[in-house]
């Protein structure tokens, strides 16, 4: 049978097993595709057919041995933060270029356990600091919703690549909104766990305590079996939590009936863009007439603060992790300067974009004498005072609900001068990083033609109940089915 | 609060980054707008709160401490930007 490439992982999994058409097949399709959309897109760093066509054949075997698993034989990108061992893994900057790791991380080592064939690695904000995918070494990614627009990051080519129907799933990390803010922009599923479901080994690190790997997908249930395959305890990573994997797909069809929403106001009350309050409005009224108990107003009142909060945390563990880049063990390396020392400066300056010098900075002076307390100790404080108020939210509700971002797209290049105006894109998503508690970003409607996303959070390891209300909400709307159209023709 | 162009290199140095005069001036600006941000703590009360270094409940994390297969000297210098036989090469640090 022909193969249709913009059916969802689970359907790709079925026609598999059936024997409808073989991986390979598949994976040569799909391959066919990214490299048509690649001119337009930019949504990969690297394309890897060859090794692609190789998972492909072994997923075949898998598949006529009876064996599969649910992502055997299903194409998936992998963002280039997460290390593949033997292919080149750039963190879309400058000082990794030619950095080829030893060992694969615990995702992709599951995922290559799951049968599944990588396509690629996909492109991000440097070091995963951004909000847009322009601050990438290798050229910005596109929306294809709109190719004079950016599609969010700093998974942007994570989720660009499943919007415009590449791949079905798509790996991304999210450390103040990194899959979830680019998942609205294009129009698709995307789930940050909570902070030690999914193992950081092998993922090169940004900011320790905050960031976590997760799925990008168009459905819920494919998030299900996505989740299913990477989460759980790693021996690598002593921040996995020990506590089981539950079987996601049991809230699939379980509808919203009796489930408490709880929706702050006040947290979103300015900075909307009316479209995006529209939608999320409507959205908030489907929940509301299909059984889900809707509380208006709840309240998170320091919640506003997780911002600065996460501009203070985020950069300081960034300046410690990126120490490490100092041209002797790997990677960019000068050897142009009259002493080590300026060497080692010269390396940085010439290895690092802007974004990446400008966390770096501010890291280092809140940790650098005389403002450690002002600065870094004072909003791990504040961390603790917006942890406890959402620990206690989650005593009378089992999620909040929020827009995802307060904008649809914006142009490339409408925000790179101005670092503040971007960071205020995660504005709504940061809480979530910083309290360490599962949220997701569901496509609930358009706004100028763009897409809008729906954020719900949950208490943590509570995923499931995520993708039950996603699940619930997909199949009272058809948002997410909606595909882009600025690359109808290309391949 | 507005930084100096003295703090900017100061902080440079610190971080080990070269910056050119440019870079410095840009850098300062766009900082101090960041850091005025910032101020919106000071208004939080957190007297008696402690701080959030990592929101998992775990506690000194252990494992048996069993000799287990490591990467190779080949594999680890695989990446190296200069390598000399089994060492990294790297310039001379003091005189």
């Amino acid at each position: 049978m022909p193969i249709n490439l913009d059916v969802t992982a689970h359907e790709h999994a079925r026609h598999l097993r059936a024997g409808e058409y073989t991986a390979r097949a598949l994976a040569e399709a799909t391959m066919d595709r990214l490299e048509a959309q690649e001119p337009h897109l930019n949504a990969y760093v690297r394309l890897t057919r060859e090794d692609a066509l190789t998972q492909a054949a072994a997923a075949d075997a898998r598949l006529a041995s009876g064996d599969a698993a649910p992502l055997t034989g299903i194409p998936i990108a992998i963002k280039d933060l997460l290390s593949t061992k033997g292919v080149p893994t750039t963190a879309s900057s400058q000082m990794l270029e030619h950095f080829v790791p030893i060992v694969d991380c615990t995702v992709v080592a599951r995922l290559r356990e799951a049968g599944s064939v990588f396509v690629g690695k996909a492109n991000l904000d440097e070091f995963a600091m951004g909000s847009s995918t322009e601050h990438s070494a290798f050229g910005p990614t596109r929306n294809p919703w709109d190719l004079e627009r950016v599609p969010g990051g700093s998974s942007g080519g994570s989720a660009a690549t499943v919007a415009a129907r590449g791949v079905p799933l798509a790996t991304g990390t999210d450390t103040g909104g990194s899959i979830r803010q680019p998942a609205s922009l294009t129009g698709i599923l995307g789930l940050k766990p909570t902070y030690g479901r999914v193992s950081r080994f092998g993922v090169i690190a940004f900011a320790s305590s905050l960031e976590q790997v997760g799925p990008f997908a168009r459905d819920a249930e494919d998030i299900a079996n996505f989740l299913a395959a990477i989460a759980g305890h790693d021996p690598c990573d002593s921040t996995t939590s020990p506590l089981p994997v539950p079987d996601y797909t049991e809230g699939l069809g379980r509808g919203l009936e009796g489930l408490r929403v709880g929706v702050p106001d006040a947290l979103f009350a300015e900075g909307l863009e009316d479209g995006v309050r529209e939608a999320v409005e409507a959205a908030i009224e489907v929940f509301a007439a299909n059984g889900a108990s809707v509380t208006r107003g709840i309240e998170l009142p320091t919640a506003t603060a997780a911002l600065p909060v996460y501009y203070l945390i985020a950069p300081s563990e960034a300046s410690a992790n990126l120490a490490r880049y100092d041209g002797v063990k790997y990677g960019h390396s000068n050897h142009d300067g009259p002493t080590a020392t300026l060497e080692m400066a010269r390396t940085r300056d010439e290895g690092f974009g802007d974004e990446v010098k400008r966390r770096i900075m501010i890291g280092t002076y809140a940790l650098s004498a005389g403002y450690y307390d002002a600065y870094y100790l004072k909003a791990q404080k504040v961390r603790t005072l917006i942890r406890r108020e959402f620990a206690a939210a989650f005593e009378r509700y089992d999620v909040v609900l929020t827009p995802t971002a307060p904008g649809v797209a914006f142009r490339l290049g409408e925000k790179t001068a101005d670092p503040l105006a971007m960071y205020l894109n995660d504005l709504f998503t940061i809480p979530a990083n910083i309290a360490g508690i599962p949220a997701m970003s569901i496509p609930c409607g358009f706004a100028q033609g763009l897409p809008v996303g729906l954020q719900l959070m949950a208490r943590p390891f509570a995923e499931g109940t995520l993708i039950r209300a996603a699940d619930a909400y997909g199949a009272l709307t058809d948002w997410h089915l909606q595909a882009p159209s600025a690359l109808e023709g290309v391949s | 609060m507005a930084l100096t162009t003295d703090e900017v290199r100061h902080i440079a140095n610190l971080a080990r980054v070269a910056l050119s005069d440019a870079e410095v001036e840009r850098f300062r600006e766009q900082l101090s707008s960041i850091l005025e941000h910032f101020e919106t703590l000071t208004q939080i009360d957190t007297t008696d709160v402690p701080p959030t270094a990592q929101t998992l409940e775990l506690v000194n994390v252990e494992r048996p401490d069993e000799p287990r297969p490591s990467a190779t000297t080949d594999e680890v210098l695989l990446n190296a930007p200069r390598r000399d036989g089994p060492y990294l090469r790297v310039r001379a640090v003091l005189d």
